[in-house]
């Protein structure tokens, strides 16, 4: 999806449709790998900010391996990642990580309670079935769950929606038809699940979708949140 | 990509005794080895394969006919090793060897008992997964290798690097553990004693004391090899590579080979019976069934295993029944329990236990991935 993409062919209005969708919703960015960097660090600076020195840190869907690989060494964690994936295992074994190859879906057993200073899920529970059961058994194993993901209530969602398409974004970046996200929801959705299962929320952090901190109007204008949460 | 080319073994003797685990001490020994690639100054690039059940030193390459052209004998994990390929010759110095109680020249039950010039026969004692370390540490010496850069091996052979890592936890700095368990089940060890039991029960057996009657238990080896193959394969390729298929196309309602499948398991256990020594068999499963880092340590395997130095790659088999990925990920969650680097890779694949013998390019790029990261 690149500008240097080949010249439109037969239908090349309906082709160029997303591209256009897409630079409308964020036109604080391009396209592509460029505004989505701007955002994972945006994501990591928060996480790294709470992990100190020397402690244990289990990143769930860790993909690469590259928030790990930050933490190890800019704050000297000890970390281990979950992912199912072969080509990201790959990466993350390329990258010096302890990762296990494991679907979430089947749960954390065989982690003990309570090996953790922090359980992360970054931009994961989105695409979890068992949500309830995947943030009990980070609160098992782990002392403090960190959890972010899309917000659906951002207002370009919002505007998208009005304008009667499912929105793509820099946090939604895919289309209706190929999205791996099961669940969608806000953060006023999620605050009401972590009241019924008695989680306490230690901490919200909210971004928009140029990675800058949201202060008010957080379900309106926030299009990533980040939150810690215990027991 | 060619492989390391031809290979020749070489002997080393061992001339002060082996206290082995069953209290017995071995006077002297052999081993029988091969390597590849070359050592480094620094000594700090050499690789140890182990072998599994039926494995033997000849792990990669051709051996030679008397005339130096290469023969059909490939060595049994010839795809994994070599110039470019995951266990890198360019890069490694890999050495392969035939374990202690083995039938391919190494001192085994075959040998010659120094006390009474016959064969060991039943004399030769159990040998355990603890003493076959002990023994390729004797081996490590002799090649002036301080520290094994990497121990790997499949199935017993993952058990062996596991060992590796708590007999001598500063020798060893990574340890592939390849289809492995951190024990035997009950079910395990079931199987084991049933090919046991088809030994022990042959009239040729003659108490292990065969050699001076001139025979061989092949009926025994043969059905325990048939009984051991069946539990390497998964269901799905039995399925796939035989199915229900009869070889003359009709059931002629007697019991001669008929299917597909027992006339591939039939030549499977003729061609193991004809080479393989049946005390051997008997030690390497009872030394698989013994294997139990645990046991000392309340079965706590995390404690077991608190001691170890080396950070691990541990990989299992989708489809694996014999080592199920459960068992491996027990070895994954007492080191993250602990702290410890472990790498857990769980590869999909149809060939069941065998799998960690193919070439599977997961499998093999993980391996690849992993020891590209060893630092020399």
């Amino acid at each position: 999806m690149s500008a240097t993409a080949g010249p439109p062919q037969g239908g090349a209005a309906k082709n160029m449709e997303p591209r256009e969708r897409r630079t409308t919703i964020t036109p604080a960015h391009g396209e592509g790998a460029g505004g989505q960097a701007v955002q994972l660090r945006a994501d990591f600076d928060l996480i790294a900010s709470w992990v100190q020195p020397g402690e244990r840190v289990l990143d769930l869907g860790c993909g690469d391996g590259s928030l790990l690989k930050r933490l190890i060494e800019e704050r000297g964690a000890r970390g281990y990642g979950v992912e199912l994936e072969d080509a990201e295992v790959l990466a993350a074994i390329r990258n010096g990580i302890n990762v296990i190859q494991g679907n979430l879906e089947q749960g954390l057993s065989g982690f003990d309670d309570q090996t953790f200073n922090h359980v992360v899920l970054s931009r994961t529970l989105q695409t979890v079935r068992h949500t309830e059961r995947i943030l009990s058994e980070m609160l098992r194993v782990g002392r403090e769950a960190v959890v972010s993901f899309p917000n659906f209530a951002y207002w370009k969602n919002r505007m998208a929606i009005m304008a009667g398409r499912m929105p793509v974004s820099e946090d939604l970046p895919y289309e209706w038809f190929d999205t791996p996200n099961l669940r969608f929801f806000t953060l006023l959705d999620f605050e009401a699940l972590c009241a019924k299962m008695d989680l306490v929320i230690r901490e919200r952090q909210v971004l928009d979708d140029a990675g800058h901190l949201v202060t008010e109007e957080p379900n309106f204008l926030g299009s990533l949140a980040v939150y810690r949460l215990a027991r | 990509m060619s492989g390391v080319g031809i290979v020749a073994a070489q002997r080393a003797h061992f001339d002060q005794p082996l206290d082995l685990k069953g209290g017995s001490v071995l006077p002297a020994f052999d081993l029988v080895y091969e390597t590849y690639g070359t050592l480094n100054a620094a000594k700090s690039n050499a690789i140890l394969v182990c072998h599994a059940l039926s494995g033997h030193h000849h792990v990669a390459g051709r051996t030679a006919d008397e005339f130096g052209k290469p023969t059909a004998n490939v060595g049994w994990w010839d795809n994994i090793i070599g110039p470019g390929r995951p266990l890198d010759t360019d890069r490694f110095f890999v050495v392969g060897l035939n374990n202690l109680g083995g039938c391919h020249g190494s001192t085994g039950p075959a040998s010659p008992n120094p006390a009474t010039g016959k064969p060991w026969g039943a004399d030769f004692p159990v040998v355990t997964v603890e003493d076959w370390v002990a023994s390729q540490a004797r081996l490590a010496d002799h090649l002036g290798i301080d520290a094994w850069a990497v121990v790997m091996g499949g199935s017993l052979g993952g058990m062996q690097a596991l060992q590796w890592t708590l007999s001598f936890p500063e020798r060893i700095r990574h340890a592939l553990v390849i289809a492995a368990a951190p024990k035997l089940s009950a079910e395990n060890i079931a199987f084991n004693d049933v090919a046991r039991q088809a030994i022990l029960t042959d009239p040729d057996f003659h108490g292990g004391h065969f050699y001076e009657h001139g025979v061989r238990p092949v009926t025994g080896l043969r059905l325990a090899r048939m009984l051991g193959h069946i539990t390497y394969l998964s269901d799905d390729q039995m399925a796939e590579k035989f199915g229900r298929r009869l070889r003359t196309g009709a059931g002629s309602y007697g019991f001669d080979v008929e299917f597909e499948i027992e006339s591939y398991l039939r030549y499977q256990g003729d061609k193991f019976a004809g080479v393989f020594d049946a005390n051997t068999y008997l030690r390497m499963t009872k030394a698989l069934d013994y294997f139990d880092p645990a046991q000392d340590f309340d079965d706590d395997l995390a404690r077991a295993l608190a001691r170890a130095k080396a950070k691990f790659l541990v990989v299992a088999f989708s489809t694996d029944w014999r080592f199920t990925p459960a068992r491996s990920r027990e070895i994954v969650h007492a080191l993250v329990h602990n702290g410890q680097a472990v790498a857990y890779a769980e590869i999909n694949s149809a060939h069941g236990h065998d799998s960690f013998l193919m070439d599977e390019p997961h499998y093999h790029a993980v391996v690849d991935t992993y020891l590209k990261r060893v630092k020399l």
